[in-house]
């Protein structure tokens, strides 16, 4: 019996507290209903329409858009780029973190905004400061002439532009993330005996490894998908210098617009895959942490 | 004293991590960075103060600024909601939901031009809804609007949705068994403690807002005096080789940006202190 009035009085706690702290049905489902109506407007809407648009005229277009050589090449470029400004910004977001999670030094929290310093940037500034160096007016024009050596209007202007818009990506991944894991575990490795680039490649890269990876499908998406910076420095040279997201400018400039959703949608399926991925590396970092605190 | 402040620190690589990330963050950002402000310095005063208070840029400013300003707020006050829902409530699709939020941060900037030209355009999927009532989207002020709050849209949320997570049910239980009804709880006692995130969501649309430039070109129409922004200005001026005219408009956009980072880091701080301290 006095189980059973206790176990009221709980539920009655329960009920009384869920009353106190939270909102009526009706506004429950009113503010989920806003919020829905929300996101559908800018993003669900906008995202069906690249789908339906590259399909309007035609699985056969839209397989025809994507194999003709100007695409091709379009998407060949935009891999070069993806993989040549990936692994500097690696390395650089490794040593960046290492530099500043490890050490204490004057200055560090400028340099922290330094790095941060390009997401502060307009991309097309981005792309315009590349021309003032390297430019044909620029400082090293008319020793680039002479050498006969073109990084404006080139794939090496690309890469650089690619570069700056993608660098503090992975930095700021990896900062806080070795910043909280502190440096006890190096430091008994140190003691063990191992060199420096053993306790980085057998105990920091492991700890910070899904930090990692989510800063390079960060920048992986961001270095595909690079607009503003890189239309500064292509050229729009077609099948030479143009990327993916310039070849849909063109094509779109060009009223062919299953060609350019065709080539869009290419790009939003990769934003999807990049999602997925993202979604699952916070879903085993959780985990990861979960199981550490559990095991302490 | 000066031992107290040398920290033991064995563990090795720091001059060649400093070194090398001072070396590549100097090539790749900070001297091309300085370059646009030499550039500068080609011009008199004079000149680069007509050059950057011509009446076409200045509206360029007014839209840039002032549409980034109403795409942030729309953020700030959606994003909050946005942020409510996906940490109070349940409802069907919601980890979907959650997990698409970051979309804007994925889709290349291009790609979401052409779908919301597409979309809210006379005859897209909106922009027909919308034209009954002599509502124009695209091609006017308001798709540069409707662009820079896509662009935005993950900010608000994003800064927001870790401190709804970690705000603990007590204090809410308090104010509600000291009176409080539920709109007092929210205004009194949550959103104070929101407030620091929600600003620096904020901050941070509006501040990616005033640069972008992939997404806006294609739903703006770029008229110049009306729905011309900064960032299309620049390449503008490039395209007819004015280089200086193009970096000066820049180095403007610049110093306002930098204002703004500087804004950000000092509200980040602000609020991971107000954070921590009330642990």
């Amino acid at each position: 019996m006095s189980a059973a009035i206790s176990q009221l009085a709980k539920y009655n706690a329960k009920v009384a507290r869920s009353r106190a702290t939270s909102e009526p049905a009706w506004v429950r489902w009113g503010l989920i209903t806003v919020a829905l109506l929300f996101l559908t407007l800018f993003l669900f809407v906008p995202l069906a329409a690249v789908f339906t648009e590259a399909l309007r005229k035609g699985f056969e277009t839209y397989i025809a858009a994507l194999i003709e050589p100007d695409a091709l090449s379009a998407i060949k470029l935009t891999l070069i780029a993806a993989a040549i400004s990936l692994p500097l910004n690696l390395v650089f977001g490794v040593a960046a973190a290492w530099a500043i999670a490890k050490f204490d030094f004057k200055g560090k929290s400028v340099l922290i905004t330094l790095i941060d310093l390009p997401f502060a940037v307009s991309p097309v500034i981005a792309g315009l400061i590349y021309v003032l160096i390297f430019g044909l007016q620029g400082w090293f024009g008319e020793w680039l002439i002479d050498h006969d050596l073109k990084v404006i209007f080139a794939i090496p202007g690309i890469v650089l532009a690619t570069i700056f818009v993608t660098f503090p990506f992975i930095a700021r991944e990896l900062i806080p993330l070795m910043q909280a894991q502190g440096k006890e575990e190096e430091e008994a490795g140190l003691v063990l005996g191992a060199s420096g680039w053993q306790i980085l490649w057998h105990i920091t890269l492991p700890n910070i490894k899904w930090g990692l990876l989510y800063g390079v499908i960060l920048t992986n998406a961001r270095a595909m998908g690079e607009f503003g910076a890189v239309s500064v420095v292509s050229g729009h040279i077609r099948g030479l210098t143009n990327t993916m997201p310039l070849h849909v400018e063109i094509l779109y400039n060009e009223y062919n617009y299953a060609a350019a959703f065709a080539v869009a949608s290419l790009l939003a399926f990769l934003a999807l895959i990049t999602l997925a991925l993202k979604s699952y590396i916070e879903w085993q970092s959780n985990r990861v942490a979960i199981s550490s605190n559990t095991a302490e | 004293m000066a031992k107290k402040h040398k920290p033991h620190n064995v563990l090795p690589g720091f001059n060649l991590s400093l070194g090398y990330t001072l070396l590549y963050l100097s090539l790749i950002v900070l001297i091309p960075l300085s370059a646009a402000f030499l550039k500068t310095t080609e011009l008199s005063f004079a000149e680069f103060w007509h050059t950057v208070t011509t009446p076409r840029v200045i509206a360029s400013y007014k839209l840039t600024f002032g549409a980034s300003l109403f795409a942030a707020i729309i953020n700030a006050i959606f994003g909050l909601l946005t942020a409510w829902v996906l940490t109070r409530y349940t409802f069907p699709g919601k980890k979907l939901v959650d997990a698409l939020v970051d979309l804007p941060f994925a889709l290349p900037t291009a790609v979401a031009g052409i779908a919301l030209t597409a979309v809210y355009s006379a005859n897209g999927w909106i922009g027909s809804l919308l034209e009954p009532y002599g509502l124009k989207v695209a091609f006017t002020p308001l798709g540069v609007v409707v662009a820079l709050t896509f662009i935005g849209l993950p900010f608000v949320v994003r800064t927001v949705q870790p401190v709804l997570e970690d705000l603990e049910a007590e204090t809410e239980e308090a104010a509600a068994s000291l009176g409080a009804n539920r709109w007092q709880t929210f205004r009194r006692v949550i959103l104070p403690a929101l407030w620091p995130a929600l600003l620096t969501g904020f901050a941070l649309a509006f501040a990616r807002a005033v640069g972008e430039y992939g997404s806006v070109i294609f739903i703006a129409g770029n008229m110049p005096m009306v729905s011309e922004i900064t960032p299309l200005i620049i390449i503008t001026k490039l395209e007819q080789y004015d280089y200086t005219g193009a970096t000066a408009v820049a180095v403007v956009m610049l110093i306002l940006s930098f204002l703004l980072l500087f804004a950000i880091n000092g509200l980040q701080w602000w609020s991971s202190h107000r954070h921590s301290a009330s642990r």
